[in-house]
């Protein structure tokens, strides 16, 4: 009886406990169900619908998909999106693995925080001021055409700016400051006996370095390398900057949508394929991004 | 002995080739500011601060500031207070679906923030209400709080339960033994995620720039000033805002980052 008492006391402030559990998470929860989840099904639908002429016609039909498929100039986006972000993706690990490794390994350990400070500062100008200040250096008489100029290199100013090539200096130089954060984080986690135990085995630097350092690694440069696939495939401002009106990416082209047409149906349908294409990039590196509790 | 000495020549070649690259389009900005003309490309005139007085002088830009601190100081505030609240109840207690909840609370920062803008945008447009700072403040903690949520969640180590454990049986409520046990304790990780938010926020364009309509940011502004190409004036707000986050992050690394490391 005593027994039976216990329980239900025990099981009633269970139920008390949850109550205000779930009163303490339901404002987040609400939140993200009103703004992000609700917006985000009415798109969905709305992708769906079609405009013609002025009117939208709140029909079920897959017209806008049928239409990215057929027409040129919207597929392009994608393609245009997909290789960009995967030049981009290449380069900027390309350059920030060595910047990781070498302030790992090279800089003396009490100036390496300096060091790294020192290597993500300009990450802190405002993004839309990030991408103008490459304009100024490489723009019809920026700085590198008028250095490049007056040293003689050239006799004409280069297109640089309004150019693909432009669009990937300013993303790379963002993003090399990213990886460089999240893979030297990674690098000087690792215990140092795994490269002795590798130098003890016979194993030169070279192999030290290409099967033991680089796979374990690989979780790091995985996640920066995610993030910045999806960071870079969403924006819009680096590319209407830097790349202008020429090979337009998915995004400009949301925008356009948006803008002079007003057509939402399109752009939420172009947005629908952008989600996609970060869902299978996230497919593809899901076994080596984890969130984990402390 | 050469192999090694070639080796670091080419480490620190390779260094101070990055860090030109990634100064480089800074230090133009910051010098051109100071120009003497009105083009910020070589060659440089001469030094002058008349593009810091037109900053200043410029009524539009001041209140694009001015409502930019507001959007972030307000979303952060909300968000860090929304994601504290799930944190905990979803360290301390045991929810059914607790892990849909978190993957519905993080779900949104794997979502472009062009995708979220153009979401809300629509949903505002279907339900007539019109655009504001207060949308994109709306907009803000849809991205600011699964960031905040997943800082803080991540700090709460199951270390802390005991010393929450003991208030509670000392007689404080849930409420008392949040604001004066969980949260000084987490007080590291707080604002980390609040200095982030303001940082985001503050720094946001699309968002900012598909929610607004009459009152804009400061990215917002600063958009509409690129307009008229080149300028020395965007060059002095843009090195403005660059110094002030500089300074912000040098406050943070010495009072809250140096205080940890100490600990």
């Amino acid at each position: 009886m005593a027994d039976a008492g216990t329980l239900t006391s025990a099981t009633a402030l269970e139920d008390a406990d949850r109550r205000k559990a779930w009163g303490f998470v339901a404002p987040a929860l609400l939140w993200t169900i009103a703004f992000f989840v609700v917006p985000f099904a009415f798109m969905g639908a709305m992708s769906l619908w079609k405009r013609e002429g002025r009117d939208l016609v709140r029909v079920w039909n897959l017209d806008n998909y049928a239409r990215f498929f057929s027409e040129n100039a919207l597929f392009q986006g994608l393609v245009n999106s997909l290789e960009i972000t995967v030049i981009v993706t290449v380069i900027s690990v390309l350059l920030a693995y060595p910047l990781a490794w070498i302030i790992a390994e090279r800089v003396p350990k009490r100036l390496q925080r300096m060091a790294l400070i020192l290597a993500i500062l300009p990450f802190w100008t405002s993004y839309v001021v990030r991408s103008y200040s490459w304009l100024l250096v490489l723009s019809k008489n920026g700085v590198i055409n008028q250095l490049f100029m007056n040293v003689g290199l050239i006799s004409e100013p280069l297109q640089l700016a309004s150019t693909r090539t432009a669009t990937v200096i300013g993303f790379v130089h963002f993003f090399v400051m990213l990886l460089t954060l999240t893979i030297y984080s990674n690098l000087i986690q690792l215990s140092p006996n795994y490269r002795r135990a590798a130098a003890d085995l016979g194993a030169n630097a070279f192999q030290t370095f290409w099967h033991v350092v680089l796979p374990l690694t690989l979780p790091g440069i995985m996640t920066g390398a995610f993030l910045t696939f999806v960071l870079c495939i969403g924006d819009y401002v680096t590319p209407q900057i830097l790349g202008g009106n020429n090979e337009l990416v998915l995004p400009q082209i949301i925008m356009l949508q948006l803008g002079r047409r007003a057509d939402f149906p399109m752009a939420a349908a172009l947005s629908i394929v952008l989600m996609l294409a970060v869902t299978v990039a996230y497919l593809a590196c899901a076994r080596w991004l984890k969130i984990e509790r402390a | 002995m050469l192999r090694q000495i070639s080796a670091s020549v080419l480490s620190w070649t390779y260094l101070v080739f990055v860090y030109a690259f990634i100064f480089l389009p800074v230090a133009v900005l910051v010098l051109f500011s100071f120009q003497d003309g009105r083009l910020p490309v070589p060659p440089f005139n001469g030094f002058s601060l008349q593009w810091y007085e037109a900053v200043f002088a410029d009524r539009k830009l001041m209140a694009a500031l001015g409502n930019s601190m507001v959007v972030a100081l307000i979303s952060s505030v909300i968000s860090v207070l929304l994601g504290f609240l799930a944190a905990y109840a979803l360290a301390r207690y045991k929810l059914p679906g607790s892990a849909l909840q978190r993957g519905l609370l993080i779900a949104p920062m794997t979502v472009s923030y062009l995708i979220i803008a153009l979401g809300l945008l629509s949903l505002m447009n279907a339900l007539h209400i019109p655009l504001s700072l207060l949308t994109v403040c709306i907009g803000h903690v849809v991205i600011n709080l699964p960031l905040c949520f997943a800082i803080i969640y991540a700090s709460m180590g199951d270390h802390h339960i005991n010393i929450e454990r003991a208030a509670r049986d000392l007689g404080a409520n849930d409420f008392k033994v949040m604001a004066l046990v969980t949260a000084p304790m987490l007080m590291p990780s707080i604002l980390a995620a609040f200095f982030l938010s303001v940082t985001f926020s503050w720094d946001e364009f699309i968002i900012a720039f598909l929610l607004s309509r009459f009152d804009v940011t400061l990215p917002v502004e600063i958009w509409s000033m690129l307009r008229s190409g080149l300028n020395p004036k965007t060059n002095a707000i843009g090195s403005l805002v660059f110094l002030a986050s500089v300074a912000v992050l040098l406050f943070l690394e010495l009072s809250l980052f140096g205080r940890t490391k100490k600990q």
